[in-house]
């Protein structure tokens, strides 16, 4: 039997720009393949060059065989036909992918007239029917609705409910649940997985996720620089990795499975190197610590300007007693923060969970003092610092930093990184140029970033450099606490790996506090000692990094538990095999 | 948020890589001396300005240094530039080439363009060289473009910078401000102005600034309200950053573009306003401008049009050249019209 779809040597050209090289694969009617990689790697663009989607400045060659029919030289009207009827796409970001001036249903019945000869009464009731089918709630009355008054999992559901209108042969999801929260996530990819199954439709997987490719795929392919790199069942790549980027992903991969700690063991760290002379592309593996250059002892950073010995023993680094964190919107007060009490001792991580709008970024922004608290007391070493103003806040801000969650947006572009960390020094009045000039040199080092990094701007790095200057920025003044606010989410696993494994060194060498806040459960379960889950701006439920996931007590909890997708080659249980 | 987009992924790599081997690149040893890093090298205006501490190397690669590519690219900018080069060169020379007031009666009056090669643009009714009028005019004129934009700039920035960053309280008492000059017809009010003070150059600039601000106060709010979301601005809050140091070395830079644009716009407006207020006879009555040679030749329209055609030519081009470099700084500095450009 032919496949469905058979891509023989795609390559895409953005100017100089080789995005995908020799890309071969095929995909057969009902299967699932995922096309996994790191951003950058041409899994996107691939997805966009089987649709033509590509924009004008692409060159595409090579050649796209569906059911037969080259799609890479199908003339335009041919190709309209295909779009969204035989082939259909669903995209990443669910709050812009529809238009906010029409009514989900109005756009529904567009694709269904567009390519179904129906009245406006049957494609009205088609829609319906398709909404039901995407389990909307209450179909009838929401077909109205607008964009805005839905949540961003339903409007996936909307997205996929106009993907599959006209029950396509083959679907292509880029990153569908990536912008949504876990137990989101899960209900999507379920859903997913049973209209393929329903509709017989082969869906095409395009993702960075390998918890996601584990549960969910037939078959894989791991795609690296525009290349692939391997492919082969998703038992194949999950147990007997031929390629050593897989076995890195791997390695670099956490699941909740996995039970990883980091005091037990790093995470695997992959070095891609290009040989300049061939181009050919060579990747090491390693969990070692990679040492820093050796500064003699009048370089080392002097952290005896704050004795440990100075810490009242028994005594926490941070209490929360009763926060509140309230701010008028709209709908009335709502309560972001509310009422929470917890504890954070001298070099301890906690890490915090909860999904989007549970408050948890809030609860990092109100300790900093950057959300005014409501009410509530934030104790830190022994000194209360939520009522204190203006100039008495500054040794308080010395000691407790925080690393953002984008690396794009919380660096300063107009400054050089030299100046990103001098200025912070001086605003907390280190003397002398020459002083100051030392200890940036000092942590740019130790953070991993070469020094001509000193001179350039932000832009000019990586996600994982950049979040590298943020974590230098946090730390250039020596602080006793970090709060580290999804720190490793916008980036990718291998990098994430990295700035992990960063974290982990720093706290052990300059004895850090952390209050870790994410929504991946399985980056919390390695990183942290001990755990809070919040809800609705509440902690439901706090535990040891063992125990909470073990013996889970909150509803809520067990459902977030749940929602994690389980590797089932990971844990040795097959599910779908 | 993943960066899967397709369309980040051609730019980034692109922009680094053809332009570097045109740009002399410095060494990576020299960068590497720490020196640079030290704020004395550079003057106090040099860091407000986007891209300090900056190296031949830098300069290429960094936004700024594009931006001036694209603007260069354009050729309705580079025209206008050229054009408003060459109208500042002749206020500049002026001196130079009409040493004597250009008020004096120096020949026969109403002679046409052409009519006597010395007086090659001609003489007014009282026998006043035209050309000499245009180039000390264009001094008058451009003078007080750019003090009024100045001043205009200036309060508008600083009152859209404390609306923009301090919200609240601030911000409503700022934007009733605000609304209060702009419901204030300006025009009107700088008649009145003029007509009680002495229509010097400083008063007139002044009062033009005066009601010109509340547009970039209006531009520099929503830049600022947008800006000080940032995460980069909540790590300055978190380091203990002043204020004030937030506004001018952490937001106020990455506000540049919109300001830099409009602040042509404002001297286009205010060459216009002074223009106008001349032609009244509102105007400083010992200065030549070109609105005052217009204003003096409007009894003769009829019999020398040449008189307000000539002073008139010279301010539409010198407003349509500010408009274009204006035109052309958008869409060089505004990420969002490049697409256009390249």
């Amino acid at each position: 039997m032919s496949p469905l779809l058979e891509v023989n040597g795609l390559n895409v050209h953005f100017g100089a720009h080789h995005a995908v090289r020799g890309l071969d694969f095929s995909i057969a009617a009902g299967e699932t393949l995922a096309l996994v990689g790191e951003s950058g790697c041409g899994k996107s663009s691939t997805a966009l060059a089987l649709m033509r989607l590509l924009p004008a400045s692409a060159r595409l060659q090579g050649q796209v065989l569906f059911e037969g029919r080259d799609l890479v030289t199908l003339p335009q009207p041919a190709l309209r036909a295909l779009r969204g009827n035989a082939i259909s796409m669903i995209f990443q970001e669910p709050m812009t992918s529809l238009n906010p001036v029409l009514s989900i249903g109005q756009q529904i019945v567009e694709v269904l007239r567009l390519h179904q000869n129906l009245s406006p009464a049957a494609a009205r009731q088609r829609a319906i029917e398709l909404l039901d089918l995407v389990k909307v709630p209450d179909p009838r009355r929401r077909i109205d609705d607008y964009p805005h008054h839905l949540s961003g999992g339903q409007r996936q559901r909307v997205m996929i409910a106009m993907a599959v209108a006209c029950r396509p042969r083959l679907l292509i999801a880029d990153e569908p649940t990536t912008a949504l929260d876990v137990t989101i996530q899960a209900q999507i990819l379920e859903l997913l997985d049973t209209l393929r199954r329903e509709l017989s439709m082969a869906l095409l997987l395009i993702t960075h996720d390998l918890g996601v490719v584990g549960q969910w795929a037939d078959r894989v392919a791991v795609m690296y620089g525009g290349e692939k790199l391997e492919q082969g069942t998703t038992g194949d790549i999950f147990l007997r990795p031929r390629h050593a980027y897989t076995r890195g992903l791997l390695g670099a991969s956490l699941s909740l499975d996995r039970g990883l700690h980091y005091r037990e063991q790093r995470l695997l760290e992959i070095d891609a190197s290009v040989d300049p002379a061939s181009g050919v592309r060579s990747f090491a593996l390693g969990r070692e610590r990679q040492r820093s250059r050796v500064f003699d002892a009048h370089d080392a950073f002097s952290l005896t300007t704050r004795a440990p010995a100075q810490a009242p023993a028994g005594q926490p680094l941070l209490r929360l007693q009763g926060l509140e964190t309230r701010y008028a919107s709209a709908h009335g007060e709502v309560r972001a923060v509310d009422g929470v009490s917890f504890d954070i001792g001298h070099g301890e991580t906690v890490g915090l969970v909860g999904e989007s709008g549970c408050g948890k970024s809030t609860l990092g922004k109100t300790i900093l003092r950057l959300t005014e608290p409501s009410a509530g007391r934030i104790v830190f070493d022994g000194e209360e610092v939520a009522r204190l103003r203006g100039r008495q806040l500054q040794p308080f801000r010395r000691r407790a930093q925080m690393i953002f969650q984008d690396p794009y947006a919380s660096l300063n572009p107009r400054h050089s990184v030299a100046a990103i960390l001098e200025d912070a020094l001086r605003v907390h009045g280190v003397a002398g140029r020459q002083e100051r000039e030392r200890r940036v040199r000092r942590i740019v080092d130790r953070v991993g970033l070469p020094a001509t990094a000193l001179h350039r701007f932000p832009h000019e790095f990586s996600g994982g450099q950049r979040q590298r200057i943020g974590i230098a920025r946090a730390l250039v003044l020596q602080p006793a606490l970090l709060i580290c606010d999804e720190p490793v989410s916008a980036l990718d696993v291998s990098v994430q790996a990295q700035i992990l494994n960063l974290l982990v060194d720093l706290k052990q060498e300059f004895g850090l506090s952390y209050l870790f806040i994410s929504h991946d459960l399985s980056v919390v379960r390695y990183i942290a000692d001990r755990v809070l889950v919040m809800n609705g701006g509440k902690i439901v439920e706090s535990g040891d990094h063992d125990a909470l996931w073990q013996h889970p007590t909150h509803p809520y909890t067990r459902s977030l538990i749940a929602a994690v997708p389980t590797s089932a080659f990971a844990s040795g249980l097959g599910q779908r095999l | 948020m993943k960066p899967t987009n397709i369309s980040d992924l051609p730019r980034t790599r692109v922009s680094a890589s053809p332009y570097k081997p045109r740009i002399s690149v410095v060494p990576p040893a020299a960068s590497d001396s720490f020196s640079s890093l030290a704020p004395p090298a550079t003057p106090w205006w040099r860091r407000l300005l986007p891209g300090r501490h900056v190296t031949v190397e830098a300069a290429a690669r960094r936004p700024a240094g594009q931006a001036l590519r694209l603007y260069l690219r354009n050729p309705a900018a580079v025209t206008g530039t050229v054009v408003l080069l060459l109208i500042v060169l002749m206020a500049l020379s002026a001196p130079w080439f009409y040493p004597g007031d250009p008020l004096d009666m120096v020949a026969q009056p109403l002679l046409w363009p052409g009519q006597d090669p010395h007086y090659w643009l001609g003489t007014d009714s009282l026998g006043r060289d035209v050309a000499a009028g245009i180039m000390h005019g264009a001094r008058a004129s451009l003078l007080i473009g750019v003090a009024a934009a100045a001043v205009g700039l200036g309060i508008g920035t600083l009152v859209g910078a404390c609306a923009g960053y301090f919200g609240g309280r601030t911000d409503t008492v700022l934007v009733r401000l605000m609304e209060l000059f702009q419901a204030t017809p300006s025009f009107l009010l700088m008649i009145v102005v003029v007509s009680i003070a002495a229509p010097t150059i400083t008063v007139i600039a002044l009062t033009i600034g005066v009601t010109s601000w509340t547009t970039v106060a209006r531009l520099v709010r929503a830049e600022f309200r947008a800006l000080k979301q940032r995460d980069f601005v909540l790590a300055a809050r978190s380091l203990g950053y002043s204020d004030s140091r937030i506004i001018f070395r952490e937001i106020l830079p990455n506000a540049l573009p919109p300001i830099i644009v409009t602040t042509s716009v404002m001297v286009a407006t205010a060459i216009l306003m002074e223009s106008a207020l001349s032609f009244l006879g509102l105007g400083d009555p010992n200065r030549v401008s070109w609105g005052s040679l217009i204003g003096s030749g409007r009894d003769m329209l009829r019999t020398a049009w040449y008189l307000t055609a000539i002073p008139g030519s010279a301010i539409i081009v010198a407003v349509l050249s500010l408009n274009l470099v204006g035109d052309g700084l958008n869409e060089a500095l505004n990420p969002r019209l490049r697409s256009r450009t390249e």
